[in-house]
């Protein structure tokens, strides 16, 4: 019944949302936020490694039901999921948008979405809750994004809309499959593919791949993504790249890896192949940007890049290490999105080259932003660090790859160092004249990135509530 | 079958309605009561019949099977919703507006011919008796030269793919002495295919392509569907393309099936081609009626997905296909036809100028491109069930085309969203907007969503 609440609130309250005219749509917003982000703290609190679930019938005719079920990973993205919109909003409680009923009601209604995606237990559910997270976004972009931002959204839309006709596609062929009464369950979508011949593990696996692949996005499927990022108002470029690229990654954990052994067996080496040209490609590219959001966001290929690769290598501590970094990378990339659209804020620009001098105008704003870039590069006592170190770990104890392979994803690492530590340094030192006018970081402001902060380096002193609550799921997508 | 006199009687009824009165509301409301009354002798007609078993009625001409009847009452029902969206625009169209609706009525008792045929002859005359109204729709606007053109186009060509069907239905008859299509099955496979035969089949696809405009025989879809005055546009699209696919359907599936294997890849290439040039040639219209027109194009190919599959889901899809696509088409050319300027560019906001007409809008064509949620998508699932479902997913190929297809068609549906929503201007409407059309887009919204979450109510009617 619980899980129920996690999307029926965000739900209800997006719906009542467009009603509300004027500032009050926020605070209303805010509130929401607050109670699905109560739950899913008590999840994850009170359960200690139970698992939820929630069942009712929908649609018998063709074996879909409505049916809710949370581990620890889903119940580690749902609290990512809370906490990430959350912070959005509170961030952006001081500012003005257009129309700010349908803006906040549409977040919560890509809220309700991405919470759906996490808690299904059922392919065809699964499936509607991936499109209805995009529509919000749809309209988000679209409507308050920049100046190109029309055709980047359209762009946008009608690429992860096919990739998602591939997998109702596959998911379709996988139901038809299953023993006894057709069924869209995940046990009974698990034991069907499983049975299925290595012949057709193999382009079943194609067509849902190549879903999850743009979502992500891995090479080469990634040519929306840094248009997107940019063109987005930053509170939905937060929700794309802290959340809905995180649900391309959990489809692969939830419903590839177990589903089709022998389709991972067979493809594995080339998605770590391309996940690893992706790095390579896109932090080569990150060092050349001098616009901090495309930066950003090609640094977003880079780190998902390494997270598929491992996700595919079939070891239990680097699995366990990619389920822990996709909630690190959320927190991260929030905080950098959060950052950035306060630079722009004050000083009317995201170009690095006319910014600099944030340390001496504006202390407290550089101090986060310099904590913020070192747990993207991941350094010890920052939460990034035991994430990758333990994707590390499970890259080079795989027998999936050329050790050539594992090298070339190392050095996304030093990559990622001189692009990240390249934008503190010409942002946050240095002097530019334009930079001296500007307040510090307000209340609100403050509050969120406290918050990110606050997560970076409580996880990377002591990961082990994370650790506990997702070990199971790493120890079973190994199995 | 109370309905098919029902219809007939309906329809000579608001033919002599004009001569006592010429008051467009008077007649709208006499229409719209009298298609209430089919709707539910329809409805009566399935409670009376034993849909167990069929039944054989006129010296076998006709036979009545669940099918059929549902197909019947949920088509009726769509007209009724047609009626209420559009009564007044239908009236304005020229000064004969009884025999507009009377010409309606007439179409769906070709259309209940058609959905319950069991002898050729049957058939043909369904065919025709839902042919010749249209041709007089679509000249309906006289002093409009575009739509005497369409009226004259889909005259010549109409007639000739009848020709066409005529001469099929005259090499079967060669091949199994018999117009009954029960006696096709038997006769038809029982040695090896009589070359008459297979000819009277390629004949028959031509002459119902035609009729349902699968590609290559569409190319009078968009000058027709564009010059016929709006409101008729939108009938011709969805109730009576919708019964001509029955009678596709059901020819192929109940009298052919047992030869399968000799035309389904015949339907399957007409299929993707039928996708190809609806889905690309919309792409590049300027005016949302013509896109509209090939976006028909288009949906018939989906619509066809349901011949390809030999399988019992084939008509779960018919049924549900027809529906959806003609409840949202309807709603859109309802929205369409308010405005004055039909590219996109008349479009632009609509949003901020007609909140309810934008939302309901953007509704039907969330149900048009298939997206969670709406009745086209449950529509778009069910057909590929039924031919994912084939042995050994033979058609997979035209699966993968299909979704490729169907993600272009996000492009020129969402063209119009973009138009409506983001860009600016002022639309200019033709009508005022009055709280009974608001509050009947929202039901059809209504309709097109419950469609979405529980398809399977139609099929337990």
């Amino acid at each position: 019944m619980i899980l129920l609440l996690l999307i029926l609130i965000p739900l209800l309250t997006g719906a009542l949302t467009f009603a509300i005219k004027g500032a009050g749509a926020k605070i209303f917003a805010f509130i929401s936020t607050l109670c699905t982000l109560a739950i899913s703290v008590f999840i994850s609190g009170s359960t200690n490694g139970t698992n939820l679930s929630y069942q009712t019938e929908w649609l018998p005719e063709l074996g879909a039901r409505f049916s809710l079920y949370s581990d620890g990973l889903s119940g580690m993205l749902c609290l990512l999921t809370t906490i990430v919109t959350a912070v959005v909003i509170l961030s952006n409680l001081n500012k003005e948008v257009e129309r700010p009923n349908a803006f906040y009601g549409l977040i919560l209604l890509a809220q309700t979405g991405l919470m759906g995606v996490f808690l299904a237990g059922d392919a065809l559910l699964f499936y509607f809750f991936w499109e209805l997270a995009l529509i919000p976004v749809y309209f988000l972009c679209s409507q308050w994004g920049g100046e190109r931002r029309i055709q980047v959204t359209f762009k946008f839309f009608i690429y992860t809309f096919l990739g998602s006709l591939m997998m109702l596609a596959a998911l379709i062929y996988l139901s038809i499959q299953t023993q006894g009464l057709r069924s869209f369950a995940w046990q009974d979508i698990v034991a069907a593919g499983n049975h299925l011949p290595v012949d057709q593990q193999v382009w079943v696996f194609a067509l849902m791949f190549v879903a999850f692949a743009i979502k992500m996005p891995i090479f080469p499927f990634h040519t929306w993504q840094p248009d997107t990022y940019e063109q987005s108002p930053t509170p939905v470029t937060i929700i794309l790249s802290a959340l809905m690229v995180k649900m391309g990654l959990y489809a692969v954990l939830r419903w590839l890896i177990p589903v089709l052994p022998a389709g991972v067996a067979y493809w594995s080496g080339s998605v770590i192949m391309l996940s690893v040209i992706g790095i390579v490609y896109a932090s080569c590219i990150a060092i050349v940007q001098t616009d901090m959001k495309r930066l950003i966001a090609y640094s977003s290929i880079a780190h998902m890049g390494l997270m598929c690769a491992v996700a595919f290598t079939h070891t239990s501590v680097g699995m366990h290490g990619v389920i822990l970094q996709m909630f690190n990378h959320g927190i991260n990339i929030a905080g950098m999105w959060l950052i950035v659209s306060m630079v722009e804020n004050r000083w009317g620009t995201r170009d690095m080259t006319k910014l600099g001098g944030m340390a001496s105008s504006a202390p407290r704003m550089a101090i986060a932003f310099v904590i913020i870039s070192l747990a993207s590069v991941a350094l010890p006592l920052t939460n990034g660090f035991i994430g990758e170190f333990m994707m590390f770990n499970g890259l080079f104890g795989t027998t999936q790859c050329e050790h050539l392979t594992m090298v070339f994803a190392g050095l996304g690492v030093i990559l990622g160092a001189v692009y990240t530590l390249n934008m503190i340094q010409k942002t946050t030192y240095g002097e530019t004249v334009a930079m001296n006018v500007a307040a510090d970081m307000s209340l609100n402001e403050l509050l969120g990135v406290v918050v990110i902060v606050g997560a970076i380096i409580f996880f990377g002193v002591y990961p082990k509530p994370l650790l506990d609550m997702t070990a199971s799921v790493a120890n079973m997508l190994v199995k | 079958m109370n309905a098919i006199y029902a219809a007939t009687v309906f329809g000579i009824i608001m033919m002599f309605a004009g001569l006592l009165t010429n008051n467009k509301k008077i007649v709208g409301a006499l229409a719209i009561i009298l298609m209430a009354g089919l709707t539910c002798i329809a409805g009566y007609d399935i409670m009376i019949a034993q849909l167990n078993e069929p039944q054989l009625l006129y010296n076998n001409m006709l036979k009545i099977e669940r099918f059929s009847l549902v197909f019947n009452v949920l088509m009726i029902g769509c007209t009724f919703l047609y009626f209420l969206l559009m009564h007044k625009d239908i009236s304005k169209v020229g000064v004969h507006q009884s025999e507009y609706f009377a010409l309606i009525f007439f179409v769906l008792c070709g259309m209940m011919l058609l959905s319950t045929f069991n002898n050729m002859l049957m058939l043909f005359l369904g065919i025709e008796i839902i042919s010749i109204p249209q041709y007089i729709l679509a000249g309906s606007d006289k002093h409009n030269l575009k739509s005497s053109e369409a009226s004259l186009k889909y005259f010549l060509m109409g007639a000739f793919s009848t020709g066409i069907l005529l001469m099929g239905i005259a090499l079967l008859y060669g091949a199994t002495h018999s117009f009954n299509i029960k006696d096709f099955a038997s006769m038809l496979h029982t040695e090896a295919l009589n070359p008459l035969g297979l000819a009277g089949i390629i004949f028959l696809i031509v002459g119902l392509s035609f009729k349902v405009s699968a590609a290559p025989m569409h190319m009078w879809t968009p000058d027709v569907y564009d010059g016929t005055p709006t409101p008729f546009t939108a009938f011709m699209a969805t109730v009576a393309k919708s019964a001509a696919f029955f009678a596709f359907m059901r020819l192929f599936h109940v009298a052919l099936i047992d030869i399968s294997v000799h035309w389904v890849m015949i339907i399957a290439i007409i299929t993707a081609a039928t996708l190809f040039i609806g889905n690309i040639t919309a792409v590049f219209q300027q005016s949302v009626k013509r896109m509209l027109a090939y976006s028909s194009v288009a949906q018939a190919g989906f619509m066809l997905f349901a011949i390809v599959a030999v399988n019992a889901v084939s008509w779960h899809t018919v049924l549900i296909y027809s529906v959806a696509y003609s409840v949202a088409t309807i709603g859109i050319f309802s929205v369409l036809v308010k405005l004055k300027d039909y590219t996109y560019d008349g479009f632009n906001g609509l949003a901020k100028k007609e909140p309810v007409l934008a939302f309901a809008a953007t509704i039907f064509l969330f149900s048009l491109a298939g997206i969670p949620l709406t009745g086209g998508f449950m529509a778009k699932y069910y057909a590929l069930l039924a031919v994912v479902q084939m042995q050994q997913g033979q058609f997979m190929w035209l699966v993968i085309f299909a979704l490729l297809m169907a993600a272009i068609s996000v492009y020129y549906y969402f063209r119009v969203i973009t138009a409506m929503y983001f860009k600016q201007g002022d639309a200019e409407l033709t009508t005022t907007v009055t709280a009974t059309d608001k509050l009947l887009l929202i039901l059809t919204c209504i309709i097109v969503l419950i469609l979405g979450i529980a398809p399977q109510i139609l099929l337990a009617i």
